[in-house]
């Protein structure tokens, strides 16, 4: 093909781009190492090199151990969930039945509102008089504090995180669903097989590589909430729903503890950016084209 | 005509329906609240579903307490220039990396990429620092302020991935022709190919719009002017201003959704046609 551009062209087209990744992602990225070895916590104007000791600091504090825990329970209750349950509405709307659109609209509803009115209805429905209370009476349970007390809060919270992911995540398994070759149902029902059955040993088998997938990309976001505690906890009671995102806001926003805030930031690209790689590297690689 | 019921489907609807029920109740029981009067306990056990002392007083109360109108203005302007930037930026500099040859491609091509793997979340004090050194924040004026908001966001490595494999498809004689007739490359983009990605520009669109609508953290950051709050922050601002007045919090919080309701319905196909999975961030 004859060549229609000259040398700079190319450059000049990426250049907005760059401009922007620049200046709000790549020297970000470098300063929050750079701002992480400084201690703002006297003076904030005159910050003086420490080293690591915002990261032994950090270390030695009981609060990182509570929001280090409270995000590995994200991983392990809402994660595995997360990868499960969407898959099964996604099973049960990829059928020939009435009312699909319907159904898929309205499990899809949650993914789009914006999630701070969702926090407020989950408030509202967490309220000590409020409804979901009302169920525990019916059920003779006792009331519980749903977002009051140190032993629910965060599970409270994290149910609010599945009820706006299931439709997000059942879309991307409906996607997958698509590519079952029909041949192997028809096979399977041949052979007598159930629901379960069919679904076990076609199903699973076939889309593992987006069950993986989903496994990763909710595991990322969990890492990543904030605005479900802003709302509705502020991460109380006692550091309770605490999230590692919520802790870098507080140090770095309020108690302007510029150099903590930034350690804690370190810790977090860390573990995420590792994440993020494993799921470019093996799952993402068709849509990138690498 | 006979009206058949498949009962071996009846289980699945079973299913189907409670997982929608879960799915809208929240906001069911909101705009219930939302819809009662003074006279009603919101608190009553059992709770009631149809509101007895029916009124809209509460949206006609919140509306004149709050500018719900100017947030909503403030949403737009924010999204709208998110999207306009996303799709401008994206779009020329996926161009070149889809069609181009030039010296240092692959780490161009590897750096977008690494920013995918960056959260926002981690970067978010140092982006505050910038952008208050560029003087991008409201206290300077209310145009700075929105630039503010929208700069971080104006362009996304999905976005730039995405528009990239749309121009991979294109035949390169569309190309060769334009140029031909004697257009220059600026020409060749925005006469013959961009006219051909437009749905992938609208996917694009749609996506980085919902994104930007619902996005809390950085405004919550960034803004300190209430005449400036976009919706997310002007809602999360009502549990304050109204601290347990429930009917008023739930008046504000349905009105701020019914947009992006409104938005979501039009578009419906683009979200759950099972084509575009995995587009919003989550």
């Amino acid at each position: 093909m004859l060549k229609y551009y000259g040398k700079t062209a190319p450059y000049l087209f990426l250049l907005p781009a760059a401009v922007i990744l620049v200046i709000f992602f790549f020297i970000p990225f470098f300063q929050t190492f750079y701002l992480s070895f400084f201690d703002y916590s006297n003076d904030i104007y005159n910050a003086g090199f420490t080293g690591l000791k915002n990261y032994i600091s950090i270390l030695h504090n009981p609060v990182f151990y509570k929001v280090l825990w409270n995000t590995i329970l994200y991983l392990v209750v809402a994660v595995p969930i997360l990868a499960i349950f969407p898959l099964l509405v996604a099973i049960l709307i990829n059928q020939k039945i009435r009312g699909i659109t319907l159904y898929k609209i309205l499990i899809y509803l949650p993914v789009i509102v914006s999630i701070v009115v969702a926090a407020i209805a989950f408030k509202w429905l967490y309220a000590q008089d409020g409804i979901l209370n009302y169920f525990m009476q019916v059920l003779h349970l006792p009331a519980i504090g749903w977002l009051t007390d140190p032993k629910y809060a965060i599970y409270s919270v994290i149910i609010l995180t599945i009820w706006k992911g299931i439709g997000y995540y059942m879309m991307i398994y409906l996607a997958a669903l698509m590519s079952v070759p029909k041949e192997l149902y028809e096979a399977c029902e041949i052979d007598g097989a159930g629901f379960w059955k069919k679904h076990l040993t076609v199903t699973v088998p076939h889309i593992m590589p987006t069950i993986a997938l989903v496994t990763t990309i909710s595991s990322i976001s969990a890492m990543k909430i904030f605005a479900e505690i802003y709302v509705m906890t502020k991460g109380g009671p006692l550091n309770s729903t605490k999230t590692i995102v919520y802790y870098i806001y507080e140090k770095a926003f309020e108690n302007l503890d510029l150099g903590i805030a930034s350690a804690m930031a370190v810790i977090l690209l860390v573990i995420v950016m590792a994440f993020s790689l494993v799921n470019i590297l093996c799952f993402e690689r068709r849509k990138y084209d690498i | 005509m006979t009206f058949k019921i498949n009962f071996k489907n009846i289980p699945t609807h079973i299913v189907l329906i409670l997982v929608s029920i879960i799915s809208i109740f929240p906001f069911v029981w909101l705009l219930s609240t939302s819809l009662k009067g003074s006279g009603e306990n919101i608190f009553a056990y059992p709770p009631t579903l149809i509101p007895k002392d029916f009124t809209f007083a509460n949206y006609t109360g919140v509306w004149h307490r709050v500018d719900l109108m100017r947030y909503f203005i403030n949403s737009m302007i924010v999204a709208g220039g998110t999207v306009l930037l996303n799709l401008i930026l994206s779009s020329l500099a996926g161009y070149p990396l889809a069609r181009m040859e030039f010296k240092g491609k692959k780490i161009t091509f590897f750096a977008i990429l690494a920013t995918i793997m960056i959260p926002f979340q981690a970067i978010m004090l140092p982006v505050y620092l910038i952008t208050l050194k560029l003087h991008l924040v409201d206290s300077v004026s209310d145009t700075m302020g929105f630039i503010g908001l929208i700069m971080p966001f104006a362009v996304s490595a999905f976005g730039i991935f995405l528009m990239r494999q749309a121009f991979l498809t294109i035949p390169r004689e569309m190309e060769e022709a334009a140029i031909v007739d004697g257009c220059n490359v600026f020409q060749v983009f925005w006469k013959v190919i961009l006219p051909m990605v437009k749905p992938s520009l609208a996917v694009l669109a749609i996506f980085t719009f919902i994104g930007s609508w619902g996005e809390f953290l950085w405004p919550s950051i960034v803004l300190t002017k209430e005449s400036m709050f976009t919706l997310p922050v002007g809602v999360n601002n009502l549990q304050g201003m109204f601290s347990s007045n429930w009917r008023f919090i739930a008046a504000g919080s349905i009105i701020a959704t019914i947009p992006i309701i409104i938005f979501f319905l039009a578009m419906q196909k683009y979200f759950i046609s099972g084509e575009n999975e995995g587009a919003v961030k989550g």
